[in-house]
């Protein structure tokens, strides 16, 4: 099902196309990937594993691994790079694709090279900033970014930043940072941007291979290059791992924030750090029931304010728990959880089962640093911005490439001066793991209107502080970790009731509470950003405090969109005065959708897979270990584990984390050889034809419309 | 401690080290083998593409590679691992006069040999290999008994039967000397420990030079590189090895062929050779083969290439192998210089060493090792590398 309407993004949709998918006929849009159409149309099995028969579906959405492989028009294809055309015939990959056959040879042609004083490979937050940044000291620069538009992640955070207001867009849409960075860089004389064009490879020449978004082939040649290539997600193995509708949260996030699909009725997710918390906003947005999550450590990753959003919404946060299995025939029905010791070991008796039809694995984030890795090897001139330097928020990402774009300049003996001390400073703080839970002081009046924060953890943010006309809001500018203090009060200034604070909180953590009209009943105002039908003046809701336990029932007094506002809208509710300063959020989702199955289900017995490409399971590989294996390039050669389309990037960790379960130490055994390519691409393109014209007429497609 | 004793330790657990361990070990040897990388088959083993054929130019390599045809096509039927032999042959194409003549004055050569090798017109060699490009094609030999092979499964195979035999295996350990004592080896020196032994075999591959220097001998093995690739897989759609020798910029010959699992496996031959040690990857590589075999068939335009890699030849002055005792130290065997052949050598290979080291050897084998001598003039050059 295509979402009709979203909170907070727009919906456009190009014209309609039609296409067939194993003889029915379907409708799409201009521009849609086949795997966005494909489930749009509820189909989420795409075809069968050639080794075990086991259906393969959606998993990175994002051209990395060949799970999605398609048949269109004959040629196996990457469903979720590839875009539906008018007429195209659409089957699922059963076993091994035919090579489709050709005559005659494509026209041969030498290889154009491209010289350029700094290569960016990523256009996120990062690599953004940092072209801006060498633009602004007249630095020429090629920006080379895999995605038909500028912004990476960004295009998928529907929700406000965390951050400086001042330093990083703080209190803006993920989205519409993206937007304002793009509109900034498309601007720029000496930037010049290849959009839809994948770097395959850094070569000990110096040279960069590039798939550019024309269908060619190119080799750059820069002399500095940045790696701002952002992170990937990491995998994790239990029984059923491997079935369609378990995938990663930047999968989901691209389907329902990109494609705009309501790729999922019921979700559970596991993994409690941002990126699984915000993916549980995300598909409330989209209309979508969220289960529940788990997470295995006692307390979740992510920033309080994420978990508590969550929270407060209706979805159960189950710490100290961990996925045992996903159940289902040929997709997933079910998934069962059970709770876990202080040693993550589980707990017999504590099984549960919830019925889902997709399972998100948000379970942490490797950075994408092998071309880094490669040019250090070859002794290039490389630096590393953004999460593929380091993990962390992309705030930090925004940052970090301004400076690393600072650092680039003067290395190319550009007057730019010394990175300033206290970007440094930023840097580091924006870099923070969340710190202490604070508890802010609570406002002890009853007068007037008063301003409740329900942000009890030290995190980089300040937008709050940046709004209030009267200044009455105060986080130390030295230190934006701390959480906000309320400076007014009867005896000093008073707060207005702007409800800008509301509006700019990054977590939805502030409230107002108006005792003005009637003081035993004051009016609480919250941020909502759900869609406007949800909710109705005179509803009844369910009140419930930071932490999202029940408070009890509340009126809706008002539901006001904001004038020229970003979509928020505010919910103004009707609340007894005891319960007004701890109503933090209403609840979005009843209890109904969070209920296990009467009855836990057995796990699976399958094996865990841990190389999906190649069907390889953690058992086959436990028990090499066991015999002493200790090199993962023999593993590799004995059981095909890292030779599949992926190229080894998602077994590569899950395979090491299982020698560190056995027992054997990191320096006890060795990793995966990196080798090229990044993406898989057609010989005839490095003959010198192309993915677009169709000459050598490849499939791999790159987000490229074939027709 | 006392020190462990064996009948024989060979440096290098690859292409050659591996099956020889295991021939010795199954007759009853007592074997050691030392490997500085991590595992089996990391050095150049892995980085063959699997090709195994006895067509060859000269008697030696004939004769042991048939052998080893012998040994891959029965081995998974004797020791149960499946190593993917496939016996698709080879075939070597002409589109000029040129190769139609030295691929047809070979063949003379090859029968007296009595390998099981033809001329096929074009036609003909359409219907063995059909997406061969038609276009200017003159013909080719093609030899239905030759094969290909997984070197990871074969290698993989070859230790782990080799050590149901007995031998033992070490890793992730540096050789720092040769024990010689009264004008005989006595043993090795590692970074971990030392180890008595009666015979020692160079099988170092590309790195026998620094070995025989341990042992103050200059052995005539100079390393260059080639690089080769995988693409993804794909229904089976070809059988043979297909071998272009037609030079062009850059390269001399080519050669691909579909492995058991699906994908197409390929290879060049830099010319000029790039000489070193040197194994990173080039931006030349894919360009420059993916030209010359979408050319030859145009179907693999539309193939994606997977991964890529480079690896060693362990080249000698004329082309073909040393394999002999050295004249001092005793007991210093070389089984080195493979020139890149040593996967479709190294079983047959083997085989000749274990029974070089028992005094076991045949009117035949004499003849192989005469011609395989590290004591040989280098005089000749392989008429077909």
């Amino acid at each position: 099902m295509r979402l009709s309407d979203h909170p907070i993004l727009p919906v456009e949709r190009a014209r309609s196309v039609r296409f067939t998918y194993r003889g029915q006929e379907l409708s799409s849009h201009q521009g849609e990937t086949i795997s966005a159409a494909l489930y749009a149309a509820g189909i989420k099995v795409f075809g069968h594993h050639p080794k075990d028969g086991a259906p393969q579906g959606l998993f990175c959405a994002n051209g990395q691994c060949a799970q999605c492989m398609v048949i269109a028009d004959g040629e196996p294809v990457k469903s979720c790079m590839e875009l539906v055309s008018d007429g195209m015939v659409v089957e699922p990959a059963d076993g091994l694709p035919e090579l489709p056959r050709a005559v005659s040879p494509p026209p041969l042609r030498d290889v154009e090279t491209v010289a350029t004083r700094v290569l960016i490979i990523g256009g996120g937050p990062a690599g953004m900033s940092a072209a801006l940044e060498l633009a602004g000291r007249g630095v020429q620069t090629l920006l080379v970014d895999d995605k038909h538009r500028l912004g990476g992640k960004l295009v998928l955070q529907t929700h406000r930043f965390f951050g400086s207001i001042d330093a990083v867009y703080a209190g803006t849409r993920g989205t519409d940072i993206a937007t304002r960075l793009e509109r900034d860089v498309s601007g720029l004389d000496s930037v010049e941007v290849w959009l839809n064009s994948t770097v395959l490879g850094v070569y000990s020449d110096g040279m960069v291979g590039v798939l550019r978004g024309d269908g060619r082939y190119v080799q750059v040649e820069p002399e500095v290059l940045l790696v701002a290539a952002g992170a990937r997600e990491k995998s994790l193995t239990f029984a059923g791992n491997t079935l369609p509708g378990v995938y990663g949260a930047g999968a989901f996030q691209t389907l329902v924030n990109r494609d705009l699909v309501k790729a999922a009725d019921r979700l559970f997710i596991v993994g409690g750090g941002n990126v699984g918390l915000i993916a549980g906003y995300h598909a409330l947005q989209a209309g979508i029931e969220v289960v529940g999550l788990c997470e295995a450590m006692p307390e979740c990753s992510g920033y309080r304010v994420h978990r508590d959003k969550l929270a407060r919404l209706g979805v159960p946060i189950h710490t100290s728990h961990t996925v045992l299995s996903a159940q289902g025939d040929g997709h997933v029905e079910s998934v069962t959880i059970a709770a876990v010791d202080e040693a993550f070991q589980r707990i017999p008796g504590t099984e549960r089962s919830y019925a889902c039809d997709t399972l998100l694995i948000a379970v942490g984030l490797d950075p994408v640093d092998e071309f880094y890795h490669a040019a250090r090897r070859y002794g290039m001139s490389v630096y590393s911005a953004g999460d593929a330097q380091e993990i962390a928020e992309a705030s930090a990402a925004i940052f970090s490439g301004k400076m690393v774009g600072l650092e680039i300049a003067r290395s190319l003996g550009v007057e730019a001066g010394e990175v300033p001390a206290e970007w440094a400073r930023m840097a580091e703080v924006l870099r923070s793991k969340p710190g202490a839970r604070v508890a802010p002081a609570p406002v002890a009046d009853e007068v007037g209107v008063v301003p409740v924060f329900h942000c009890s953890e030290e995190i980089p943010c300040n937008p709050c502080t940046s709004v209030c006309p009267q200044d009455l809001i105060f986080i130390d500018p030295e230190d934006i970790r701390k959480v906000p203090e309320y400076l007014g009060g009867p005896d000093a200034d008073e707060c207005l009731g702007c409800e800008q604070c509301v509006v700019i909180c990054p977590g939805l953590a502030i409230t107002l509470v108006d005792y003005r009209r009637e003081p035993d009943y004051p009016t609480v105002t919250m941020a909502y950003e759900f869609a406007t039908d949800t909710v109705a003046i005179g509803d009844q809701l369910v009140a419930l405090d930071a932490e999202g336990a029940v408070l009890g029932s509340v009126e809706v007094e008002d539901v006001q969109p904001i004038p020229r506002g970003d979509r928020t809208v505010l919910l103004k509710l009707r609340v007894p005065a005891a319960m007004a300063k701890h109503l933090a959020g209403v609840e979005l989702q009843g209890g109904w959708a969070s209920q296990p199955l009467p009855e836990a289900l057995e796990p699976l017995t399958d094996e865990q897979i841990v190389c999906r490409c190649e069907r390889v399971t953690a058992g086959e590989i436990r028990e090499l270990i066991g015999r002493g294996y200790r090199d993962m390039n023999e593993l590799k050669a004995v059981t095909r584990a890292g030779m599949g389309a992926c190229g080894g990037k998602t077994c590569g960790t899950l395979i090491a984390r299982l020698f560190r379960e056995e027992g054997v130490a990191d320096a006890d055994f060795k990793g995966f050889i990196p080798r090229p390519l990044f993406v898989e691409v057609p010989l005839g393109v490095f003959a010198g034809g192309s993915v677009s014209t169709g000459d050598p007429a490849p499939g791999s497609g790159n987000g490229r419309d074939r027709s | 401690m006392t020190m462990p004793h064996y009948d024989v330790a060979i440096i290098g657990a690859g292409s050659v080290g591996a099956p020889a361990a295991l021939a010795m070990a199954r007759d009853g040897l007592k074997v050691l083998v030392i490997e500085s990388l991590p595992s089996q088959g990391q050095g150049s083993n892995k980085a063959a593409i699997g090709g195994v054929r006895a067509t060859h130019s000269d008697v030696a390599k004939i004769r042991l590679c048939l052998r080893t045809i012998e040994i891959m096509s029965g081995w998974e039927e004797k020791y149960g691992h499946d190593i993917e032999w496939r016996g698709g042959g080879y075939v070597f194409v002409a589109y000029r006069e040129t190769e139609e003549q030295k691929l047809k004055q070979l063949l003379t050569r090859q029968h007296m040999h009595g390998l099981d090798i033809d001329w096929y017109g074009a036609a003909e060699l359409l219907e063995i290999v059909p997406d061969l490009n038609p276009d200017g094609l003159l013909g080719g030999t093609f030899s239905p008994g030759d094969g290909h092979c997984s070197p990871l499964l074969a290698g993989h195979a070859y230790c782990d039967q080799a050590k149901r035999y007995g031998a033992t295996f070490r890793y992730n350990e540096q050789i720092t000397g040769i024990v010689v004592e009264g004008g005989r080896v006595r043993g090795l020196e590692t970074d971990r420990g030392r180890y008595g032994a009666d015979v020692v075999i160079n099988a170092a591959g590309a790195w026998a030079g620094e070995v025989g220097r341990l042992v103050g001998l200059d052995h005539p093995i100079k390393p260059d590189s080639h690089e080769a690739g995988i693409t993804e897989p794909v229904a089976h759609f070809m059988d043979p090895m297909v071998v272009d020798i037609r030079p062009a910029p850059g390269s001399a010959n080519y050669y691909f062929h579909q492995l058991a699992t699906g994908q197409v496996a390929f290879c060049i031959t830099p010319d000029p050779p790039i000489l070193g040690f040197d194994c990173r990857e080039t931006s030349d590589f894919l360009p420059q083969i993916s030209r010359r075999m979408v050319e030859v068939m145009p179907r693999l335009s539309r193939l994606r290439v997977r991964r890529t890699w480079r690896g060693l030849y362990p080249m000698t002055p004329d082309g073909s192998p040393l394999v002999g005792w050295a004249d001092a130290p005793g007991g210093y065997l070389m089984a080195i210089g493979m020139c890149g052949q040593g996967f479709m050598l190294g079983p047959g290979l083997g085989e000749l060493l274990s029974r070089l080291v028992l005094d076991r050897l045949t009117a035949e084998d004499r003849e192989v090792l005469a011609e395989l001598s590290p004591e040989r003039a280098f005089a000749g050059e392989e008429v077909l590398k």
